[in-house]
């Protein structure tokens, strides 16, 4: 009985969200609303009782060793709230932000060596003359392709310099490679497709077995 | 079953490279053929009994006894087992875990943060004296920004400016919030609406900041709404819902898509290309930028976002950084070229039997992996 009033509750929140393609109508405004009031209450929730109570409360209050470092994020949290605070005093506030923004382009900083330049540059370096002409031609077409895409990063180039130039060829590789992408990320959202159409005639109206 | 204790087959313990200790490897040497299985005990020094630590793997014959506790120290035995015999070894010296200040397999990592730091330094220092004098291109979708500000304004319709789905220490975010503040300033100076829909709360704060700044310095401080920059929700496709029934709903005449974005870009890139809105879209998820590119009018894509932070504010921190990494990218060109010059030349004279070259070209791609793990 429960199964089915999730069923009936599901496939019909789906088809009002469907009817978004008909265009901006009430029946997609309460979907809307119930969805977004409901995550954002999940949200509270969660923030609540695993962030808040579990990782600040609970150490605190069982007395757990160290659990006195846990005052310097309290700080910054609480001074947070120095925004509805009066002018005079809501510019604390601004300490939490920085100290959060200087933490994350401080740990960018070491994510993008280590994730994307060095391991980009290794896969680059490859010669061009490996014995396998199928293999050289790969390899040619990634050595090109990555250094013209770089020089299209390149933001100290003129507009008519050389540099330019090759920039248009790196431009034709990036669109190439979105093209692949793109197509790659529809078919995906095809099956995702699927997946729904499947849950509405198959669990929902019974009309074909579910997948 | 027979027990042996033979020489042949051996173990070595010592302290894991490289972390912050409570990790000892264990490596076999001569492993007996027809080995099924290499059991590995751990004997802590004061204790009379070996107690079971994993299994060590045969494939690697190597193995990370992570739960060993920094500073004790420890005896290892370990047992081969065959069908029908079982070899033991075992370490002699006692072995204890202590982490390293330096990891040194990230070598590669620190050169190129020294070195692309000295850049940054030095392009700031010169960006201080004449920022003037340090040339970036034009980025188009820059220069769109006081027409897109300006349509909007004559449709007599609001901006919406939407920062992406993460949190404030991502760079794309980070981006977003100095492209927010040439498009606030814009649109005090026009007198436009801007609506500013947020899906973290701590972005929001800065968001509500920028903007507050950014009418103070069009000298129109009275004209900010607070409460036009809001919270919606933290859960994904929940704000996509929202973003969309707000772009139905309010019928902004431009729509600024800029930080970081997942799944949704494209729902959110359709339903405004549908209601007719200029859209510039700016965004460091490269797996999202073929969807703006396809929706969009115009698209920061990538750094182009980061570079046009420094476009904008011509400020000479964000200059030097730019002009720092154009710098650095030369360079990464240059070793590129040298590098594959260097190993088409090596692959050469592999082939004609001399494969000295080769590994050399291979110890600098090891050296670069390592940077990488």
């Amino acid at each position: 009985m429960l199964e089915t009033i999730s069923v009936w509750i599901a496939g019909g929140l789906t088809l009002c969200i469907f009817s978004f393609l008909y265009g901006d109508n009430p029946i997609y405004k309460f979907a809307e609303h119930l969805y977004v009031g409901f995550s954002a209450a999940y949200w509270l929730i969660y923030v609540w009782h695993f962030t808040i109570k579990q990782m600040v409360i609970n150490p605190i209050v069982a007395g757990e060793s160290g659990a006195w470092l846990l005052i310097i994020p309290l700080f910054f949290g609480v001074i947070m709230l120095s925004r509805w605070l009066p002018e005079r005093y809501s510019w604390i506030s601004r300490w939490s932000i920085a100290f959060t923004v200087g933490i994350g382009a401080g740990m960018v900083i070491i994510g993008q060596v280590q994730g994307y330049i060095l391991p980009q540059l290794k896969a680059t370096l490859l010669p061009l003359a490996t014995g396998s002409w199928k293999t050289n031609i790969d390899n040619f077409f990634i050595v090109i392709g990555t250094v013209t895409t770089l020089t299209y990063f390149y933001f100290s180039r003129r507009e008519k310099s050389t540099m330019s130039k090759f920039s248009r060829i790196g431009t034709a590789f990036i669109m190439i490679a979105f093209g692949a992408a793109f197509g790659y990320t529809v078919m995906a959202r095809i099956s995702l497709l699927i997946g729904r159409m499947s849950f509405l005639f198959g669990n929902w109206f019974r009309i074909v077995k579910p997948l | 079953m027979f027990f042996l204790l033979i020489f042949s087959f051996s173990i070595s313990a010592k302290d894991t490279p490289n972390d912050a200790g409570g990790s000892i490897t264990v490596s076999t040497y001569n492993i007996p053929h027809y080995t099924e299985r290499i059991e590995l005990y751990r004997k802590v020094k004061g204790d009379t009994l070996y107690k079971e630590a994993g299994l060590i793997s045969l494939y690697k014959g190597e193995f990370d006894d992570t739960l060993a506790v920094a500073g004790e120290s420890y005896l290892y035995r370990a047992r081969a087992i065959t069908k029908d015999t079982v070899y033991i070894a075992m370490t002699e010296e006692f072995v204890s875990s202590s982490p390293q200040w330096f990891n040194k397999s990230r070598t590669a990592v620190l050169l190129f943060i020294v070195i692309f730091g000295s850049f940054v330094f030095v392009f700031i220092q010169l960006a201080k004296k004449n920022p003037e004098g340090l040339f970036i291109r034009r980025l188009p979708a820059i220069d769109a920004i006081d027409e897109a500000v300006g349509r909007s304004t004559e449709m007599g319709k609001p901006v919406l400016f939407i920062p992406g789905i993460e949190y404030i220490t991502d760079a794309g975010t980070l981006a977003s919030i100095t492209i927010l503040q040439r498009v606030g300033k814009k649109v005090a100076e026009y007198g436009t609406r801007i609506i500013h829909a947020n899906f973290d709360p701590v972005v929001m704060t800065a968001a509500q900041e920028t903007l507050k700044t950014a009418y103070a310095e069009a000298g129109r401080p009275d004209a900010f709404n607070k409460d036009d920059v809001f919270y919606l929700t933290s859960e994904q496709f929940g704000f996509a819902a929202g973003v969309d029934g707000i772009m139905e709903r309010e019928r902004p005449g431009a729509i600024f898509l800029q930080g970081y974005f997942y799944a949704e870009s494209l729902i959110l890139a359709e339903t405004g290309y549908s209601i007719g809105a200029i859209q510039i879209a700016g965004t460091n998820a490269t797996t999202q930028l073929p969807f703006f590119v396809a929706a969009c009018d115009y698209v920061l894509m990538g750094e182009e976002m980061f570079a046009a932070s420094a476009y904008i504010s011509r400020e000479p921190r964000l200059l030097g950084s730019i002009k720092g990494s154009d710098l650095t990218k030369s360079i990464l060109l240059g070793l590129i070229g040298i590098g594959v010059t260097f190993g088409t030349v090596a692959s050469l004279l592999k082939q004609a039997g001399n494969p000295a070259y080769m590994e050399i070209f291979n110890k600098v791609l090891d050296f670069l992996a390592m940077g990488a793990r």
